[in-house]
């Protein structure tokens, strides 16, 4: 099971670093350590971790491959200082992707360290100065905590001082490891103890040679282990002197290097390049550390004093990034999550804009919107984006009092938004940054955590009044929970938009399963910065038109959703009959019209509409969206809505006063029972007179009309669905509204034609002529509305009356809009019977031409354009549906019932065929 | 009993399929849940899968067998979250032990029964150890980076009593499984480790991380290569991946392990990625042919199925299994050349 590839050293941060032959030198960060940097030591004591983490950043930026944390000092405790910092590191990818060596010459600290590390650490040091037996039981715990260790050359005796010393316990330590504990060879990783040199002092003159003949014996006798050492100290008495220090730095790691020392601390700062050190200079360091003269150390001293000068400040390298534009330093400060700046960054910012709030909205989302990019992309992953929050939390922090200054000085948050993760789920990572990043964009988060039950969530949203919910979710169960939860939500009479969100969470799932269920705004948000925008746009002062842009919006997405995974299973029309909607005509009362036959109104007081006006669709035709009232205050397009419905209002009095339109009807009710399944026999024979009224006539001459036409019936021929639903579900046609003869049941229907267009034509020309085209295209808009509402009155009117289907009916415009009544109005071109054919047969049986004088044009049109037609249901059951899509056979079927050539039939309804 | 070692020579070993997404079928309710044993505890316990093996143990037994049918070679224990730690959530942290050692049992009854059937086709069991719910190398607070909601030692000792649990009901293996913090996996491989020594015994350890989203890494930000260096230093019986990804974004990254490791190799991904409607829908033969583009490049020796399969899956996945040889370690082929 092993070979060599596994005899190499291998370290993990959250990137591999592995340690071969080829491998260059492995450099090890010295300076986030307390003994060795004062600076570091006074961060840490001063609980300053953001500036402390920068010195890390700079190491590992500097090229660093590991970085060494030491916390041995008498002041800190210890193991605190080295949890806490080592924790900080491990939510800084940027740090956290190199291995960490763990410094210091305390178990406690160092078993702290190992904790809390998730990748392949160093463990620096261990030694027999303690004894065999501490050795071994440390040794075994590393093994198992599965870090790397650093072996001090350093016994009961004290530390080796000389080449055999060092040797002899290397090779013992190295038995020990790898015999008696079974720690992996290639782990191991020796410090033969790098001393000064040139100090003066007889028996430190072989200290350097010393270290490179050990070592070299080390990587030749103890097959797999691996060297390393703390480079500076070989220049210790040279402090002061950064350039004779550089020069020794470079030399000594060169040579020592050269015998196999593969890992070590350096400060890259503290390092010349080989090459480029004075040949003189480097002659007298290397006389030094090989021990060649006598007089080294003289000579060294003496061009010392002649090199002295420190060539370069050795201070922090000069970030580049902070000369970037203002924009892209926030963004970068974003991105990489370093908050070092970014308050006068944001300040910056703040006294380019006009109002404080922009530099959240313009400058911080931006830079947010990158990592949204990134993080999307895969080029960024979570604790960077974490981290991101946290730079964007601080700017906003910052922000904070510069935006309550200008509310006056009062606290004031955007609004509440309840956050949770529904029972039986406990992910809550996402959430959390939704969370952050709202909160940073002022509003207040109440997070109900993980595993939320709906009562928790109902009673809190009502007790705290929340603005929105949030819900979130990872798992595949949570997507059910989320639906029982908005039924829950529903039930309790709840009106909170709902945000949706979570990895297996989809603007599907949503448009399908929950916001049918819920009255109030369901939104899908897939990622935090997506979350602000809407929320934003969720708590507007008049947020009607965006939550009915959002229902529209997912009620479309539905269907479409719903047709599209649907839209390849037909049903044979045989088939789609045989699941018709089935009616139990025993069960059903029928009522039979008061008055049966045809009735037209020729002269209607148009002034009676205005009531029944649906003045939605109006603005709809001015490309102004939105629905009325409400629209008329939109933040963006109220303005103008108001001003369009005060003229729509202007010349609608004009033609109310000065009776510039003329509005006319005709409908008949008649006996009528279904025939083969999808065919309605509509019947005008031996129907009573009507009675007259003022502005009711009854046709005088229609029994002759209807003789002369086919025998005294028409035949109103429907289509049927033949999308192949789930079981239990029928396929429509609008001939199962009503009873089929074959019952024996007497059954009846209505067809209808109004127009209130009689005058349209004339009135628009004359705008025109005075170039006013404003009021052209308004008089025709008003003309549909009136038309509409002629229908939906006229309605009312047979329900009520001429039917009487419906008697004590009493309803609002509102409901009428909403067409909660009873019974349907069908009519032909739209999707429950998109044959325009059909008019045809309404013109037939109703003479509408003739009547009331509206015509239907070549592509069956109707002229006056301001008109409406269609038939009347009245069976309790009966409703609108969309045909969607038939296929060949019905198409092939419904020609010949219609009598005409398949190709003619294919004209029609051409965009109902399926492909 | 650990001749596991002997058969992962000879041929590919098929791992089973999800417990959850079969236990879903039986639609069981709170009360089910809770059977007469429960019917009174104060918490909602619906959902606590792990129960199951206490309350509805035939179930637990039928699915184990419908996996061996399949042809299974190893079933894990319906222990994924029985550890004090994911237990807090129900409240039921003093039922860890009994749930281990009765979901072991229950699954090593059946195990027994077809392995004495057919003898040449010896059965096993895993013991399942998720990653429970906390993460001991990230912070839940975005606030406070430095805290950490379990901490190493906590983690440990959960996990020593789930193990000690499991060895003592019979299980033939380990299986650490659905690693995203690779701090917890350490600490539950410290605890095995613990009790090998305290017990002076050796089981088989199968590691299987979790790679969970487009960056290539573990939720805890680990590399493939980063993750297999932090797991190596236990010996362990196979190391691979599992969830959060179907059989074909798996590939790749099982790839690269393949390469860097010598120990065995085990994969057992979810039937695809999720649909919108948070079902898996991968068929057993869409699953089958990504698989078999593991086997062809000789990536695998234990394969298996996590969330959204069923024994169907796992049946093709046996089937194709048969039909290839086993990944050579890298010592292996070294040595048949």
């Amino acid at each position: 099971m092993e070979n060599n590839t596994n005899k190499y050293l291998r370290l993990s941060g959250l990137e591999p670093l592995v340690v071969t032959p080829e491998s260059n030198f492995i450099n090890v960060g010295e300076r986030t350590n307390v003994t060795g940097s004062r600076k570091f030591l006074r961060l840490i004591k001063e609980e300053k971790f953001e500036e402390a983490l920068d010195v890390a950043r700079h190491q590992v930026e500097g090229g660093a491959q590991i970085i060494d944390v030491n916390m041995d000092e008498g002041m800190l405790d210890g193991v605190e200082a080295m949890t806490t910092f080592l924790n900080l590191i491990a939510s800084e990818p940027d740090i956290a992707r190199v291995p960490i060596m763990i410094d210091s010459s305390k178990w406690e600290i160092i078993e702290a360290g190992l904790q809390v590390v998730q990748g392949k650490s160093v463990v620096n040091s261990i030694s027999l100065k303690e004894g065999e037996a501490q050795f071994k039981y440390h040794a075994k715990l590393i093994k198992r905590y599965g870090a790397a260790v650093i072996v001090m050359a350093f016994d009961e005796d004290g530390q080796a001082d000389t080449y055999q010393r060092r040797i002899d316990i290397c090779k013992r330590s190295y038995d020990i490891l790898v015999n008696e504990v079974g720690f992996p060879a290639q782990d191991i990783i020796f410090d033969p103890n790098i001393f000064p040199v040139a100090t003066g002092m007889e028996e430190h003159r072989k200290n350097a040679l010393d270290f490179f003949n050990a070592t070299k014996w080390i990587r030749e006798n103890l097959p797999y282990a691996n060297v390393s050492g703390g480079v500076s100290n070989v220049s210790f008495s040279f402090r002061g002197n950064n350039t004779v220090r550089e020069a020794m730095h470079s030399s000594f790691l060169f040579h020592a290097i050269k015998n196999g020392m593969n890992l070590g601390i350096v400060n890259p700062a503290l390092l010349e390049i080989y090459d480029e050190i004075d040949s003189v200079l480097l002659e007298r360091v290397e006389d030094v550390l090989f021990d060649r003269r006598e007089d080294a150390t003289e000579r060294l001293l003496e061009i010392a004093e002649t090199v002295k000068g420190n060539k370069k400040d050795v201070a922090d390298t000069i970030q580049e990034w902070r000369s970037f534009q203002l924009q892209d330093r926030i963004t970068h400060a974003l991105v990489k999550g370093i908050d070092a700046f970014i308050i006068e960054d944001v300040e910056e910012a703040r006294l380019s804009v006009s109002r404080p709030i922009k530099v959240i909205e313009g400058h911080l989302m931006k830079g947010m919107n990158v990592v949204g990019d990134l993080f999307g992309s895969g080029k960024m992953f979570l604790p960077q984006v974490v981290k991101s929050a946290r730079v964007m939390k601080k700017a906003v922090a910052y922000l904070q009092p510069f935006i309550e200054a200008e509310k006056d000085g009062k606290q004031e948050f955007a609004g509440k938004i309840l956050m949770a993760t529904v029972k039986g789920d406990v992910h809550d990572i996402g959430k959390n940054i939704v969370s952050v990043v709202l909160g940073c964009n002022n509003y207040e988060i109440i997070d109900l955590g993980v595993m939320v039950p709906p009562e928790k969530i109902i009673e809190t949203a009502i007790k705290e009044q929340v603005d929105v919910i949030g819900l979130s979710g990872l798992i595949t169960p949570s997507l059910d929970e989320m639906v029982y939860v908005s039924k829950s939500l529903e039930q309790q009479n709840i009106k909170i938009p709902l945000i949706i969100g979570g990895a297996t969470t989809s603007k599907a799932h949503t448009a399908v399963k929950i916001a049918p269920h819920y009255q109030n705004t369901v939104v899908h948000i897939n990622d935090a910065s997506r979350a602000v925008t809407v929320v934003g746009d969720l708590l507007q002062k008049d947020n009607t038109l965006y939550k009915n842009q959002i229902r529209e919006e997912y009620d479309k997405f539905r269907e479409q959703f719903l047709g599209r995974t649907k839209q390849k299973e037909y049903r044979t029309i045989e088939d789609a009959r045989a699941r018709k909607f089935k009616i139990d005509w025993d069960a059903t009362k029928i009522i039979k019209p008061n008055t049966l036959g045809i009735q037209t109104i020729q002269d209607f007081d148009i002034t009676k509409l205005e009531a029944y006006i649906d003045w939605s669709p109006f603005f709809r035709s001015w490309d102004l969206h939105g629905k009325f009232p409400e629209i008329l205050k939109d933040d963006i397009v109220g303005t103008q809505a108001t001003e369009l419905f005060a003229d729509a209002q202007e010349l609608l009095k004009k033609v109310f006063d000065e009776k510039l339109l003329k509005a006319k009807a005709i409908f008949g009710l008649f006996p009528a029972n279904t025939v083969n399944d999808d065919d309605i026999e509509v019947s005008s024979v031996g129907l009573s007179a009507v009675e007259d009224k003022e502005i009711v006539k009854k046709d005088e001459d229609y029994t002759e009309r209807s003789r002369s036409a086919s025998e005294d019936k028409v035949r109103f021929l429907t289509l049927r669905q033949q999308l192949k639903k789930r079981d239990g579900v029928p396929n429509f046609a609008l001939a199962d509204f009503v009873a089929p003869k074959n019952t024996g049941i007497k059954d009846y229907m209505g067809a209808f034609c109004v127009s209130t267009g009689f005058g349209t034509q004339q009135l628009a020309e004359a705008f025109e002529k005075e170039n006013d085209d404003y009021n052209a295209i308004m008089i025709k808009a008003l003309a549909d509305r009136l038309a509409e509402a002629f229908a939906e009155y006229l309605h009312k009117e047979v329900r009520t009356t001429h039917w009487g289907y419906a008697k004590n009916e009493n309803l609002s415009n509102t409901e009428l809009i909403k067409e909660v009544y009873k019974g349907i109005r069908p009519a032909p071109g739209y999707p429950a019977c998109p044959d325009h054919l059909e008019k045809t047969t309404i013109w037939e049986l109703l003479d509408v031409e003739k009547a009331i004088g509206v015509k239907l044009t070549e592509s069956l049109a109707m002229w006056p354009a301001a008109s409406v037609s269609g038939y009347y249901f009245g069976n309790k059951d009966a409703k609108y549906f969309g045909l969607g899509k038939i296929k060949e056979d019905q198409l092939k079927d419904y020609a010949k019932r219609r009598g005409i050539s398949k190709d003619e039939a294919k004209k029609w309804l051409n965009p109902n065929l399926a492909d | 009993m650990s001749n596991i070692k002997q058969e992962i020579q000879k041929r590919i070993l098929v791992l089973d399929g999800a417990m959850g997404t079969m236990l879903q079928r039986y639609n069981f309710t709170e009360a089910d849940f809770r059977g007469e044993r429960f019917k009174d505890y104060p918490s909602p316990l619906q959902g606590n899968n792990d129960l199951l093996s206490l309350t509805q143990p035939q179930a637990i037994a039928d699915i184990h067998k419908l996996y061996f049918e399949a042809g299974a070679d190893i079933v894990e224990t319906n222990t994924f979250s029985g550890t004090t730690i994911a237990m807090a959530d129900y409240n039921m942290e003093d039922l860890v032990y009994e749930l281990n050692y009765e979901s072991a049992k229950i699954a090593k009854y059946v195990a027994n029964e077809f392995t004495n059937r057919n003898p040449n086709k010896p059965r096993f069991v895993a013991g399942s150890i998720g990653p429970t719910n906390r993460t001991a190398s990230l912070s839940p607070d975005v606030n406070k980076p430095e805290y950490r909601a379990v901490t190493f030692n906590e983690l440990r000792e959960a996990y020593k009593q789930q193990v000690e649990a499991l060895i003592d009901g019979g299980v033939d293996l380990l299986l650490v499984e659905t690693i995203f913090d690779t701090l917890n996996a350490k600490a539950a491989l410290f605890a095995i480790e613990e009790v090998k020594e305290d017990r002076n015994i050796d089981i088989p350890i199968m590691v299987s991380g979790t790679i969970t989203d487009a960056s290539g890494r573990t939720l805890s930000g680990q590399t493939v290569e980063a993750f297999l260096t932090s797991i190596s230093h236990i010996p362990l019986l196979s190391v691979g991946f599992n969830c959060a990804l179907g059989a074909e974004q798996l590939q790749p990254y099982l790839k690269r392990l393949s390469n860097e490791t010598d120990f065995y190799t085990s994969a057992h991904p979810n039937a695809g990625l999720p649909n919108a409607f948070g079902e898996y829908d991968e068929s057993p033969e869409e699953m089958q042919g990504y698989i078999e583009s593991y086997l062809k490049e000789g990536l695998i020796n234990i394969i298996g199925g996590c969330c959204g399969t069923n024994p169907e899956h796992i049946k093709a996945i046996a089937e194709v299994a048969l039909k290839y040889e086993p990944r050579n370690t890298v010592c292996s082929s070294a040595v048949e050349n």
